[in-house]
């Protein structure tokens, strides 16, 4: 067997040539579980003479091992790639596989039938031109089939091949085709389908595939392989305004600047006027920029470098965008989401959103209904759980600029991120801006204390670092941070060396003046817990009610005491800086401990004896007491 | 008006993949392992970051065992002010002696190159290593995200994979974490060759045909490369005009019987083949997850 068609071509070149003028389709295998989508890609990669010898040779050991099909060749084994998948005879994730024919090259995506992995059939069908929707003709439409095709529709694909499969196990009956094809149709009337062909196929034995069967003589439309050969897709993204994401700032050096992005939509040329959003700045292209010398033109799907002729600020992140056409910006969307995670999402929850080159912090701010993909009724539901499919409105950290899914696929579309776990927990599509005028959910975005926290995702707190000169408060409280920040918290250290040297300059050592450094601090400190960070201090702090003073100026639960204790003999035989020294000799006066005194806390949150205990280990107690009080995850 | 090619929106979609690594993640690197797939890759870094250097190492794994031809090429890039090529070789292999003759094909793959290459990217602290697999090399592979996550020990969990959106890669992980990054996925084999020849890309000679001295063993033909393939009681290296399709260690290598010695000739030979190019290649042999499993170890 040969795996590419021989070539029909007197010479090399010619043949060459006619690959590159090959258009290229890109579709998925959607459908319930065993409705027989491995099948057919298997069979269509076999016919379309995909498969080398030495591939069908093992194929056929496997079918013999694992097949369903007793001594047949089990056509799905090609595709089900995983261990796990041939041993469990169901597809787990999407498989994607080339084969082309005279005319076009394709890229099927084959995607799983079972409910739990919906995400990874919408993986497969986000890229998408065309689809393939299964339906095994003994069971007709099923809840996956109307789940799957309502995901196709959503994503914006225009085109269904409905291939009614299994015929040999029902006669070749052509009322039973009637009856589903029109079950379908009912079904996905309004699902926006430009066209939806119908084939009775039967997988396994081969009919309609790539050939009419005589066993169909009631069928006069054509079979699958002739139907995607030939099946229009318009491409119509060259034809919309200019878009191009800038995924990479290039500054090689002083005199170059250029951006580098990929074009979504639209065209561009030298001498345009181009749109940078959100900043909404404009400027003319110079050139455009490659590696085998510049370009007169950019279109949709190139990766290109613009060099633009004013100087204007544009970072990763930004859109390019055609000046007369620029694309929206806002900050709060009504969406579709589609959710992937086992835990549910959570409104008022702070994740991350992907769109574009962009990543920013998003919030749902009110989820409006729920979708039955069944019935496709809006029910109230106040959380997504995992595969539902919902309508929410977002709220986002900053303005970014985009086009409505379905106006512009690649400028609506995005992915949720969670914080915690770096997960990919949801898709979601942009419908529309809320306006700020018209909406009123603005006002429910009063940007508080406890958006700003939850905006970074964490609960701030006072971590309260109090111990004698030299007893290691800085060294914990260091350290402490740096796990903080590993887990990407966002953090902010106060110590006698940012404050007392500039915000309390004017202050030296006498009790007033420890007095109010410590209540200056106390204030500062508060203002960062209203900004939503964990604050980080390590003051000496010697007197009692001074602590109680901050303690009592935030809320319950925010301030945390850590008693940083090392005997007078240990901190002053340490002494790094040479201060106990000097404050013996007398050249120091009111320094804690020789001349003035040291009230150790009676009710600390954390007790830290550092003569006894490495700093690492401190820093594990204050993490392990801030995880048992819920104040971080665990 | 610009009509693009089937070629170029593959390349498009490669350079678009180069320059989100680039971009998001800290510390990457990119796979260099001489063969053609690397020079393809090699070429689409330079055009992504021009007139820029390309942003990040290139990082060759060295299981001592490859074609010398292979090593005088990869030394000429090394030559190279504008790439930065490391290389790297697992050491204590080398002090155990470890090799494919004298511990088998499975044992030397594994210490020599998975259990190095973890070692490399440990080294170094890389979060992303980008690699010239394409997804029609093999099953498993064609089930493998272009944002290949791993954990903190390399492992592959394929059963729970990041779903993968539109071209929106998702590059965050935590420390220690990191991702393989396959920007050729959905290339195969006959565009490779097609984009060599268009692009004018400099491969190893090895890929063309040529007289070389080889023996046949168990149907394969293995090159004698030098003094240290062990040859058996009256065999004798034989002068046949041979090429190789794909190229790893040479003891591990099939060459096959050829006479194309242009690229357009390889890819005549190939629109008439009935093998796939991992015919040659032990490694894939032994069992028929083996790909798999060895990705899930940490193999490429
Ligand atoms: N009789 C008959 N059996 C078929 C046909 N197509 C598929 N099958 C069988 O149906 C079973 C399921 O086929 P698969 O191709 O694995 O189904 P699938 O839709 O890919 O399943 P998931 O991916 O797990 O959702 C296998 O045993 C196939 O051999 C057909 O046309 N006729
Ligand atoms: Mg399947």
């Amino acid at each position: 067997m040969n795996a590419y068609a021989a070539p029909q071509f007197a010479d090399i070149e010619t043949y060459l040539d006619s690959q590159l003028k090959k258009s290229l389709l890109r579709f998925i295998t959607c459908g319930s579980v065993d409705d027989g989508k491995s099948t057919l890609i298997g069979r269509l990669l076999y016919e379309s003479k995909m498969i080398f010898d030495d591939q069908l040779a093992s194929l056929k050991n496997e079918s013999k091992k694992f097949g369903t099909q007793g001594e047949e060749i089990d056509f799905a084994l090609l595709v089900d790639g995983l261990a796990a998948e041939r041993e469990q005879g169901i597809t787990i994730d999407v498989a994607y596989r080339f084969f082309s024919t005279d005319r076009r090259k394709f890229i099927v995506a084959d995607t799983p039938g079972h409910e739990q992995y919906t995400r990874n059939m919408a993986t497969g069908a986000s890229t998408a031109d065309l689809a393939i929707v299964m339906i095994d003709a003994r069971k007709g439409v099923l809840t996956q089939t109307r789940r799957h095709s309502f995901i196709v529709s959503l994503l914006g694909i225009k085109h269904v091949v409905l291939c009614i499969n299994k015929m040999d196990l029902v006669d070749y009956d052509k009322a039973v085709y009637d009856k589903i094809l029109k079950d379908y149709r009912d079904f996905a009337a309004d699902f926006g389908f430009e066209s939806v062909q119908a084939i009775p196929v039967s997988a396994l034995a081969g009919d309609n595939v790539v050939t009419n069967s005589d066993r169909t003589p009631w069928y006069d439309g054509p079979p699958l392989m002739e139907y995607l050969d030939t099946v229009e897709i318009r491409a119509e993204d060259q034809d919309k305004a200019f878009r191009m994401p800038v995924q990479w700032v290039s500054r090689p050096n002083l005199d170059f600047r250029g951006f580098a992005g990929q074009i979504v939509s639209g065209r561009i040329r030298p001498g345009e006027s181009v749109r940078a959003l959100p900043s909404g700045r404009s400027s003319k292209v110079a050139s455009i920029v490659s590696y085998s010398g510049d370009l007169d033109e950019g279109v949709e799907g190139q990766s290109i470098t613009l060099t633009l002729e004013d100087e204007i600020d544009i970072s990763r992140g930004d859109v390019l965008c055609a000046d007369q056409a620029p694309a929206e910006v806002s900050d709060q969307f009504q969406s579709t989401i589609l959710w992937m995670s086992d835990s549910a999402m959570l409104p008022g929850r702070s994740y991350v959103m992907k769109i574009g080159a962009r990543e920013c912090q998003m919030q749902v701010t009110e989820q409006r209904y729920r979708v039955d993909v069944n019935t496709r009724a809006h029910e109230a539901a106040k959380t997504l759980n995992l595969n539902e499919i919902g309508v929410c409105n977002i709220a986002l950290d900053r303005e970014i600029a985009f086009d409505a899914y379905g106006d512009n696929r690649r400028m609506g579309g995005f992915i949720i991120i969670d914080r915690m776990t770096n997960e990919t927990v949801g898709m979601g599509l942009i419908n529309f801006a809320l306006r700020r005028a018209s909406n009123i959910h603005r006002q429910s975005l009063d940007v508080s204390k406890e958006l700003r926290a939850s905006m970074k995702g964490q609960k701030p707190v006072i971590l309260w670092f109090t111990g004698l000169s030299g007893a290691g408060k800085s060294t914990v409280a260091n350290i402490v941070e740096k796990r903080l920040a590993a887990m990407g918290k966002h953090t902010y250290t106060l110590d006698g060396d940012n404050v007392r040297h500039g915000l309390n300059h004017d202050l030296g050592f006498t009790d007033a003046d420890r007095v109010e450094n410590i209540r200056r601090v106390g204030e500062v400190s508060k203002l960062m817990v209203d900004a939503g960070l964990i604050v980080l201090v390590s003051f000496i702090s010697p007197f009692r009610a001074e602590r109680r003073i901050v303690r009592q100026m935030v809320e319950d639960g925010e301030f945390w005491e850590v008693f940083v204790d090392a005997p007078l003999e240990v901190a002053e035989s340490r002494d790094v800086k040479g201060l106990y020294k000097k404050a013996r000799a007398g050249e120091i006066k009111n320094f804690t401990g020789i001349d003035s005194p040291y009230e150790a806390p009676l009710e600390p949150e954390v007790h830290l004896e550092t003569d006894k205990l490495s700093p690492e280990d401190g820093a594990d107690r204050v993490i392990a007491m801030l995880q048992q009080a819920g104040v971080l995850s665990s | 008006m610009t009509q693009l090619t089937h070629l170029d929106r593959l390349e498009a979609e490669s350079i678009h993949i180069l320059r989100e690594v680039a971009a998001s993640m800290q510390n990457p690197v990119m796979m260099y392992s001489i063969g053609k797939d690397s020079s393809v890759l090699l070429h689409l870094a330079r055009k992504a970051f021009h007139p820029g250097p390309i942003p990040f190492p290139l990082l060759h794994v060295d299981t001592t065992w490859k074609f010398s031809e292979m090593i005088a090429f990869r030394d000429v890039l090394k030559d190279d002010p504008q790439t930065d090529l490391l290389v790297h070789i697992n050491q204590e292999g080398v002090d155990q002696g470890i090799g494919p003759f004298t511990h088998g094909s499975a044992l030397h793959t594994d210490v020599m190159k998975t259990q190095a290459l973890k070692q490399a990217l440990d080294k170094y602290k890389f979060d992303a290593a980008i690699g010239g697999a394409r997804r029609d090399e093999e099953k498993s592979r064609a089930k493998e995200r272009i944002f290949s996550f791993r954990s903190a020990q390399h492992r592959w969990d394929p059963k729970n994979q990041r779903p993968e959106l539109w071209s929106l890669y998702n590059t965050r992980i935590k420390p220690g974490e990191s991702v393989r990054v396959f920007p050729i996925s959905n290339w195969t084999e006959l565009d490779i060759w097609q984009y060599i020849y268009q692009e004018n890309i400099e491969i190893v000679p090895l890929y063309f045909a040529a007289e070389r001295p080889v023996v046949e063993r168990d149907g394969i033909l293995v090159m004698v490369d030098d003094d240290r393939l062990p040859l058996e009681p009256g065999e004798e290296p034989m002068m046949k005009t041979v090429r190789f399709r794909t190229l790893g260690c040479y003891p591990l290598t099939g060459a096959v019987e050829s006479t194309a010695s242009t690229i357009t000739e390889i890819i005549e030979e190939m629109l008439r083949t009935t093998t796939s190019e991992r015919e040659g290649r032990a490694i894939d042999k032994d069992a028929p997850a083996s790909m798999e499993m060895k990705k899930q170890e940490g193999y490429f």
